[in-house]
């Protein structure tokens, strides 16, 4: 499972970097090398296109995982360069750029859009399979999330949209329950099809979330 | 008094409804001429919500211009734009101003709207929807709170007939009957062969359905729903006859195609009534009434 995400537009980059000459550059080791967003090719690449556009690049630093505790070290290993620069511009997930931010002592921008948790279903190709909404239907849909990935998050079947097994807004797309409907016929229970699905509970998705299991008892909320 | 939609549902009779499209704005004037035109002529008047999730005048407004001109109104509500408690309070303020009859939909997707950047909300699904109304006529709402004065309606839903794979569609088809659908309006038909067979299995359910009729304008208009529209299928005799029409004959064309098929609906006793969508066409609705003999 990889935190997938793509590059902003190279405008939007510039316009966030306005009023900041000087600029260090983290990429990250991990998803965004495999997504080829923030790797050592598209740091490089950040870097040239920056100093194209008139900035000076202090230093650049591809962290192995952006997002675990040894970005800290990492980021000590670089301190003066990274002193030098008015700004850090990060080339990871959501998740490197929060850990990154919080030892960098200066504004950080992020040059990712971070959209989804991905698995890699083919070389280069990732499907976004669950969303974490905290309230797991998977027992009555063939393992097949549709929440995740019907459009419209759908319990009871299809909508009216879905048009020979794909989705109403992208004929490239799999319609959920379709494919959930195919895979509850193979193995014998269209009965869970049929039943009715009751009203989601939306806020069993913890927002903020977060989860204590260090004490024994720990309970998330 | 008139007869409410429910009574022409269990009256047996060839029961009619169309729709109307509020505007894009604040002037109603030609939403109210399309109602006036229509409202004697029909059992029930559909207000469309934020059709194609294009943002317009809101469905309820529109049914209250019906109420107030002596028509029957039938609300559309879709699940896009509202959660459960807003859906809840529209269905509450409906009921308190007369509104009685009620259509569940899931919606269209917000991407092919025009308003591109909104968040879809489908906080519940068009069953669900329907099972909300059918919890608030025993006066509770879905939070299990007792309500001050409980809502009644008619409620209904749709389904496409015409859906590649049938299969998955018919399942919901039945859990919005056992969700309390008391009428279903269909996708547009037109290939009256493939309606037989689906009315072979939706009779079997204790609910009535109602024939999706969309007036033909011309034959490209029929090759483009073919390519475009999800669940609709205009047979190749059909083009071939819009396309055979003399210029500035195509849409007396399409009225007397429309016609015919209802005609045959109704003498043939395959479903309980037609629901025309004329899309921009209301104007024609009359003529469509009589070249089917209504």
């Amino acid at each position: 499972m990889k935190s997938i995400t793509r590059a902003k537009p190279m405008e939007s980059v510039l316009n966030g970097l306005a009023g900041y000459d000087r600029v260090f550059i983290a990429g990250c080791g991990t998803c965004a090398t495999m997504c080829r967003t923030g790797g050592v090719n598209e740091v490089a690449a950040m870097r040239k296109a920056l100093e194209e556009a008139g900035k000076l690049v202090t230093g650049t630093l591809v962290i192995p995982t952006a997002c675990d505790t040894l970005t800290h070290e990492c980021m000590e290993q670089n301190r003066e360069a990274m002193e030098d620069a008015q700004v850090v511009l990060v080339m990871s997930c959501a998740f490197g750029v929060q850990t990154v931010a919080g030892y960098a002592g200066r504004p950080v921008q992020p040059a990712l859009d971070t959209l989804f948790f991905g698995l890699e279903t083919e070389p280069g190709h990732f499907a976004e399979v669950c969303m974490q909404c905290g309230d797991c239907v998977l027992a009555r849909t063939a393992g097949i999330c549709p929440v995740t990935a019907c459009h419209k998050g759908l319990l009871n079947g299809p909508c009216g949209g879905t048009n020979n097994g794909k989705c109403e807004i992208d004929s490239s797309i799999d319609c959920a329950w379709t494919l959930i409907y195919n895979r509850l016929k193979e193995i014998g229970r269209l009965d869970l099809m049929h039943a009715y699905c009751e009203p989601k509970n939306f806020q069993a998705m913890a927002k903020p979330g977060h989860i204590d299991i260090s004490a024994e008892g720990g309970e998330s909320r | 008094m008139r007869q409410t939609f429910r009574e022409a549902l269990q009256s047996g009779k060839f029961v009619v409804t169309s729709e109307i499209g509020p505007p894009k704005g604040t002037n109603v004037e030609s939403m109210l001429h399309h109602i006036d035109l229509l409202k004697d002529r029909i059992d029930g008047m559909n207000v469309t919500d934020n059709q194609s999730s294009v943002m317009r005048y809101p469905s309820v407004g529109g049914t209250l211009y019906i109420q107030e001109r002596g028509g029957e109104p039938i609300l559309q509500m879709t699940c896009r734009d509202r959660n459960r408690l807003a859906l809840q309070a529209d269905i509450l303020f409906a009921y308190s101003r007369g509104i009685r009859n009620i259509l569940c939909l899931t919606g269209d997707a917000v991407p092919v709207g025009d308003h591109k950047e909104a968040k879809g909300v489908f906080d519940l699904d068009s069953v669900q929807l329907l099972r909300t109304i059918r919890t608030m006529e025993t006066g509770k709402d879905l939070g299990g709170n007792d309500l001050d004065g409980a809502v009644e309606f008619c409620a209904g839903a749709i389904v496409t007939p015409e859906a590649n794979p049938i299969e998955p569609q018919m399942i919901k088809f039945e859990k919005k009957v056992k969700a309390g659908a008391e009428f279903i309006q269909t996708q547009a038909i037109y290939d009256l062969e493939n309606f037989k067979r689906f009315m072979e299995v939706a009779r079997k359910f204790d609910v009535k359905i109602l024939a999706g009729i969309i007036l033909l304008t011309s034959h490209r208009m029929a090759i483009y729903m073919n390519k475009n529209v999800p669940g609709v299928f205009v047979p190749q005799d059909l083009i071939d006859e819009m396309e055979a029409a003399p210029k500035g004959t195509k849409v007396a064309k399409g009225i007397e195609i429309a016609g015919r098929m209802i005609r045959r609906l109704k003498e043939e006793k395959i479903c309980d009534g037609v629901h025309i969508m004329a899309i921009g066409k209301e104007e024609a609705v009359p003529d469509i009434l009589d070249a089917a003999g209504l």
